[in-house]
Formats: C-alpha cells, sequence, structure tokens
C-alpha cells in the first residue's frame, strides 16, 4: 500500500448523493489521474457529515479544509488550485452569516463548535464501505475486549453503570433490558436492531447506517453476547436504499474477516446477522409491532406484559435497540462507564443526536451532550430563523411529541424535562417553526398522519385520531366551535388512556400541547374565522395587488356580497371581513390584479 | 382480472421468484421478503400474484392480502413506469410541499396516488425519506431531488418524458 500525501473526503451520505456528490467523486478520480497524482492523492466517499443544508461537503485531509455546496463543474479548480498549487479555494468555504466570515477549518463553525460526537464518532471520517477504516479508529476493539476479558455479566454491569438510555424515544436503561433478557432461561435469544426509523423529520439512524454501519453490527455482537444470542436481525426500512446496501456490504466484510460467524476472536462466542426489510408501516417502530413484522405478518402490536425480553422473536427472548442506542456501545465498553455517566445531566447520561430541520439556518445532524438548551441549539449550533423571522415554536418527538416555545428556549434537554414540558424526547426530530407556521395546521398533520399510519387493532386509536383530526380539519376550515375546543380535550385525553400502544398514546400531544401553548390560535380560528399565520386555506382571503389593479370595476360588479369598493379607474379595496372567498373576482380580473390565497 | 402471467417476460420473471422462494426455504417468515421480491419483478402485486405467492408457501391467500394491504410499501394497482414520491414528512411539509404537491398534481392531471394514461407516471406521497437537510424534497423512483419548489416540477416532468423518449 502506498502512504497517500492528501486525502480527499467526498459526503456520500443520502442529502449529498442526490446533489451528485458521486459524480464529484468520479470527476476527483479522474483529474487526479490526469494530473498525475492518483498515487499521492486519494478520494474517499465517506457518510453522512451532518452539515445536510451545505451539501455536497468535500474535505481535504490533514489540510483540514472543508469545503461546502461544490458541484461537480468545482472539481477541476481544487485540484489544480489547492491540490496541486496548495492555494485554498476561497469562494467555495463556508461564510458564516452573522459574521461573514469565511471558515476553512469545520471546528471553528460555530455548527461544530458545541457538537460532542459519540454516536456519530466516525461519520464523515471514515469509508463506510471499508471495514480496515473503521478497525483504524478502535473499531471491533470493544468486542475484542468484552469476549477476551470480561464476562457477559460485567458487559451488563458496565452498560447499566453508564447510565446509556434508549435513544429510540422510549429512554429505557439499556443495560437493564440486556439483563432482564439475559436473565430470562431459553436455548435461544435474539438481538433485533431497530432501524425502522418513521419519525417524519428525523433521519440519525439513516445516517449512522450510511457513515458508520460497522459500529452497529459491533454493537449487536456485543448485545448478543451479553445476553447469550447468537442471532442478530437489522429491522429496516425499505424506503432507505442505501442504508440497506451499506449494510450488507459491512455485514459481507465483517464475515470475512471472522468477526461475525463462528467462535469469534477465537473463543466460543458465535454470532451472525441478517437483514429483514420493512416496508412502510410507521406502527412498527413499536417493539411489539416490529416483531410480528420480522415475523413475516402485519406489523400490529400486542399488549405488553409479556416484554419482549421475556417473549419475543419466534415467541423468544429478544432484545430490541435502536440504531442510535447501539452507536453508543462499542466507545462505552472501551472508555468505560465513568466516562461515559460523566457527559449529560443527572438522569439522563451521554449524549443525543437531533435532527435539526424546518425553518432554522443551519440544518442538520447534530451530537450534543445532554443538557443543552434549545437555544444553544437553534440559534449557537443552527444559526438562527430562515430570514431573521420570529421563532415561534420547535416540535420535538414527531408525532408523539409537542411544540415548545420561547418560554422553554432555556431549559436543558433531558428525558425528564421535556416531558415535563409536555413534549418528549422521541427519536430526536427537530422541526423549527416560525410565525409563518399556524400551529393547529401543524396539530391536524400529525393528526393526519397518525390516524393514517393506526394499524386499526384497537378502537381508541382508531376511531380516536380519526375523529381529532375531522375536528382539527372542521376548525382549520373555519367551522370550529368553542365546543370543539372541549371534544379535543376529553377525546385526546381517553386515547392517551385507553390506546394499546405507543402510537396512539401520543397522538394526541399534538393538539394537547398546541392547546396549552397557542390556545388563542384555535381561538382566532374558531371565533375570528381567522388563521393568524395566514397558513390556513380556506381562512386566508382574496387582495387585490394595487399596481395591477387599473380600476375596470369588473370584480365589484361579480362580487355576491358587495364587499369590494373603489370608484372607475380607481384602485379597488376587498373587505376581508365581509369576503366569502368564493374566488368570483379571482375569474372575472382580466389583469391578474387579484392574488388567490 | 389483469393477466399479469400473459405479460412478456413473464416466465422468465416466475423463474427468478421461484428461486427466491426456494432460497428463503418458502418459509412463512420470508412472506414480507417475498413480496417485496414479487412488487420488484411484476412492479406491483395483482391479487393472482398474491394468489401465486400463498399456494407456494402454502398459507392462506388471506394473510397474504393482509399483509400486502397493510404495508403501504407493497402496491396493488399497476404503476407508472416512474413513481413521483413526494416526501409529506414534517421538515417538507413546513417548507411548503403541499404546493409543489399541487403543481405536480395540477400538471400531471392526476390525483395523489394515481397514475398518468400513458403508463409512464404515478404520484405518490410518501413518509419522510429522512432528507430533511434538503427539504422540501421529491423522490422519482431511487433518486432524491432536493429543494424542489413549484417552478421545478415543469422540469423534472419532461426531462423523464425526454428521457422516455429518447429510449424508445
Amino acid at each position: 500500500m502506498t502512504t497517500q500525501r492528501t486525502h480527499i473526503m467526498v459526503c456520500g451520505g443520502t442529502g449529498c448523493v442526490s446533489a451528485d456528490s458521486l459524480e464529484i467523486v468520479e470527476k476527483f478520480k479522474g483529474a487526479l489521474s490526469d494530473a498525475g497524482y492518483s498515487d499521492e492523492v486519494g478520494v474517499i466517499k465517506t457518510g453522512c457529515f451532518g452539515f445536510c443544508g451545505q451539501g455536497p461537503i468535500v474535505k481535504i485531509h490533514p489540510d483540514n479544509v472543508f469545503y461546502v455546496k461544490v458541484s461537480p463543474d468545482d472539481v477541476a479548480e481544487i485540484v489544480g488550485e489547492h491540490i496541486i498549487k496548495g492555494r485554498t479555494v476561497q469562494r467555495l468555504l463556508y461564510q458564516e452569516p452573522e459574521t461573514q466570515k469565511k471558515l476553512p477549518k469545520h471546528d471553528e463553525m460555530s455548527f461544530y463548535k458545541k457538537q460532542y460526537r459519540i454516536a456519530l464518532r466516525n461519520c464523515g471520517l471514515i469509508n463506510p464501505e471499508d471495514i480496515n477504516e473503521y478497525i483504524a479508529f478502535n473499531g471491533y476493539e470493544a468486542l475484542g475486549k468484552a469476549l477476551t476479558e470480561y464476562t457477559p455479566d460485567k458487559v451488563i454491569e458496565i452498560m447499566k453503570a453508564s447510565g446509556l438510555r434508549g435513544r429510540g424515544g422510549g429512554g429505557f436503561s439499556t443495560g437493564l433490558k440486556w439483563e432482564l433478557t439475559r436473565k430470562t432461561v431459553s436455548d435461544q435469544k435474539y438481538v433485533i436492531c431497530n432501524a425502522d426509523e418513521g419519525d417524519p423529520g428525523a433521519f440519525m439512524d439513516r445516517s449512522i447506517l450510511e457513515g458508520d454501519p460497522h459500529s452497529v453490527l459491533e454493537a449487536m455482537a456485543l448485545a448478543g453476547y451479553a445476553i447469550g444470542a447468537q442471532e442478530g436481525i437489522i429491522y429496516i426500512r425499505a424506503e432507505y436504499p442505501l442504508a440497506i446496501k451499506r449494510l450488507e456490504v459491512a455485514i459481507a466484510q465483517a464475515r470475512e474477516y471472522g468477526l461475525l460467524g463462528k467462535q469469534i476472536f477465537e473463543t466460543n462466542f458465535s454470532f451472525d446477522i441478517k437483514i429483514k426489510l420493512g416496508a412502510g408501516a410507521f406502527v412498527c417502530g413499536e417493539e411489539t409491532a416490529l416483531i410480528h413484522s420480522v415475523e413475516g405478518n402485519r406489523g400490529e402490536p400486542t399488549k405488553k406484559p409479556p416484554y419482549p425480553a421475556v417473549e419475543g422473536y419466534n415467541r423468544k427472548p429478544t432484545v430490541v435497540n435502536n440504531v442510535e442506542t447501539l452507536a453508543n456501545v462499542a466507545p462505552i465498553i472501551l472508555k468505560g462507564a465513568e466516562w461515559f455517566s460523566s457527559i449529560g445531566t443527572e438522569k439522563s447520561k451521554g449524549t443525543k443526536v437531533f435532527a435539526l430541520a424546518g425553518k432554522v439556518n443551519n440544518v442538520g445532524l447534530v451530537e450534543v451532550p445532554m443538557g443543552t438548551t434549545l437555544r444553544e441549539i437553534i440559534y449557537d449550533i443552527g444559526g438562527g430563523i430562515i430570514g431573521g423571522k420570529k421563532f415561534k415554536a420547535v416540535q420535538t418527538g414527531g408525532p408523539s411529541g409537542g411544540v415548545i416555545t420561547t418560554l422553554d428556549l432555556d431549559t436543558p434537554i433531558d428525558y425528564e424535562s421535556l416531558r415535563a414540558i409536555g413534549s418528549m424526547m422521541g427519536s430526536g426530530g427537530m422541526i423549527v417553526m416560525d410565525e409563518d407556521d399556524c400551529m393547529v395546521n401543524i396539530a391536524k398533520f400529525y393528526l393526519e398522519f397518525t390516524q393514517d399510519e393506526s394499524c386499526g387493532k384497537c378502537t381508541p386509536c382508531r376511531l380516536g385520531t380519526k375523529r381529532m383530526f375531522e375536528i382539527l380539519d372542521k376548525i382549520t376550515k373555519g367551522e370550529g366551535t368553542m365546543d370543539d375546543i372541549t371534544k379535543l380535550r376529553t377525546l385526546g385525553k381517553t386515547v392517551k388512556e385507553s390506546a394499546l400502544c405507543g402510537l396512539g398514546q401520543t397522538a394526541p400531544n399534538p393538539i394537547l400541547s398546541t392547546l396549552e401553548y397557542f390556545y388563542d390560535e384555535y381561538l382566532a380560528h374558531i371565533q375570528d374565522k381567522r388563521c393568524p399565520a395566514g397558513a390556513c386555506k380556506a381562512l386566508a382571503k382574496y387582495k387585490i395587488i394595487e399596481e395591477k389593479c387599473i380600476g375596470c370595476t369588473a370584480c365589484a360588479r361579480v362580487c355576491p356580497v358587495s364587499c369590494i369598493s373603489g370608484a372607475p379607474k380607481q384602485k379597488h379595496v376587498i373587505d376581508e371581513e365581509k369576503c366569502i372567498a368564493c374566488g368570483a373576482c379571482y375569474t372575472a380580473c382580466k389583469f391578474q390584479a387579484v392574488l388567490r390565497p | 382480472m389483469s393477466d399479469i402471467f400473459s405479460l412478456e417476460h413473464a416466465d422468465e420473471k416466475l423463474k427468478v421468484l421461484d428461486a427466491f422462494i426456494k432460497e428463503q426455504n418458502a418459509e412463512e417468515e420470508a412472506l414480507i421478503s417475498i413480496l417485496h421480491k414479487a412488487q420488484e419483478l411484476f412492479g406491483y402485486l395483482p391479487s393472482e400474484l398474491q394468489l401465486y405467492v400463498s399456494r407456494k408457501l402454502n398459507i392462506p391467500a388471506a394473510k397474504v392480502y393482509g399483509v400486502v394491504s397493510f404495508y403501504s410499501y407493497f402496491s396493488q394497482e399497476k404503476r407508472g413506469k416512474y413513481t413521483i414520491n413526494v416526501c409529506m414528512g414534517t421538515a417538507c411539509f413546513v417548507k411548503g410541499v403541499e404546493k409543489v404537491m399541487h403543481e405536480f398534481s395540477d400538471q400531471l392531471g392526476v390525483k395523489p396516488g394515481g397514475s398518468t394514461s400513458d403508463g409512464l407516471f404515478t404520484l405518490k406521497d410518501v413518509r419522510c425519506i429522512g432528507a430533511c437537510g434538503l427539504a422540501p424534497v421529491v423522490m422519482i423512483n431511487d433518486k432524491v431531488f432536493g429543494h424542489v419548489t413549484t417552478h421545478d416540477v415543469a422540469r423534472l416532468i419532461s426531462d423523464y418524458r425526454a428521457q422516455e423518449g429518447s429510449d424508445s
């Protein structure tokens, strides 16, 4: 192997791939070979850098220069200037919006400064399709250490002491889950990785699987060793083709290296992993539903107990862990429980990956210690609201969570604090909303989702979510009554208390939380028949564009409620209070002067 | 009843499917994987194909239908050559993907879930595809397009139409 002086890392995550990053890789290879530098300079396709809003991203090592929004046409310049002449291409550097300063190094950017990466440690750093690179960064060392130095009980003890809790949303202690499964006596046990990331707005699991698949495989083997399982299953969404492909490559390489299969590290421990595809059902993120789906059935949840730790896949004890949870396991085994539990808050240890999206400047994946405040995430890391607009709320926990307003911007985030303010951690989706977003409409959006994804097995969820959606729909159309608010509250409470699984139990959260924090918006829709954010179409009014109106009076003549005033050859005005939004004026105007809502 | 087995290359496709089922040891547990394969080969899962799978696995057709109708990834309707998946995730929603959906719907003349009469396009809403950084997102078959606005819609459609023209 030749020693290369420089590595060009090109992001190969879904976001950047969709912006032609694979073509960039090919162009680099071509340009380097034309210039005769193929031996000295390597081109590596990495996992996601996390800064998706700035993609495609190209990073040059060891110069530590971070280029953003690179297009295939920029390749020749990077090779000619940077690689050959050693001059940084200024125009492709990231420019910080507040200071207007160009920053070549990623660790100087406020997006990265406050981050602390454990689960995402290798994303953007290694080639996910090459096991050697994972091994070079201490990969499979934790597995080797556990198999040769630790008993399974010791592994569980470390996990428990670390304080790691399930990152899929539940927040149950991972070590305890493993211990319960270990204690159940059975001839066969299973480890299942839940990669059915269905929460709209969350994509950390996909990025980990695409950027660092081996970290998940290693953790599954560790879990297998701890609980006494020989078989692991990754249940992954069929909508993630790239992640599936990288996992297949990773599993094949791990088998080839003897890191999966029989007698790993020459011990008596054998473990292998297979992939099972989901088929598009949000409820399958619930562990009992997931297990039924793995078994080839409709993914309907069943009552707990029995918990999967006692009776899971094939009626055998099964551990179900989420992708991000697993990505934390190997570092904990290597660096120790004390190190991990020194990060975070009293009850929530370690870090959490959030998918920052919506109306925020820096969109992407961020990993921060538990206890970081929302203000730090949205303003310091996220760079504030797009277009300098006013922050309104952030939705966490997806369809199961609630909104957080300016009141709680300075609350340190962990499992408990989020629950206390009526939201939840969920899988870590964080959708930032500004003054243009209508909160009633957002609640309606989530209920439309849950009523559609409800599996229909239990009545509270099947009918309750449907009725709540219908009431919200009515309100957004200006047909709501005050009685509807009472109905929403009682119905929400009933569904919360009586639904079979987590999907139903949490489905009313978006309504209850918006009712709590944005009651005035509900009132505006019901009493004033007005949408303060101007997002609800049915409540939006027609307007006349002054510059285009020539005063022909055509609109005023057709208006059935005579709400348009204005003398001939003068600008006309619509009285929004009287307008019934029939659209007659829009059709009548020959000068496109009427603006349709 | 559509006659999916009389289509061109149907025999070869069935052979591939048979081999795949055999590889799975015809286990009932593999039903979802087998349906994925069948849909990949034939494009959709009409009732006779569901019946075929149920007989091969020796399980009730009702069970196969139960699974097919439960999961949104499986389609019982014939789909266009290109499926336009418009992401309806939250990030795309707050960035105004609804307008993009309307534009596609207007320009193609089909409602979400429908296919164009020339068999070229199917318009679908899809659950979050996890490319929230690029919102609003549209996925045409396996290719992801980010930051799509209503102005891009006409170009996307004509690009795919042109591709079709040059293929045939």
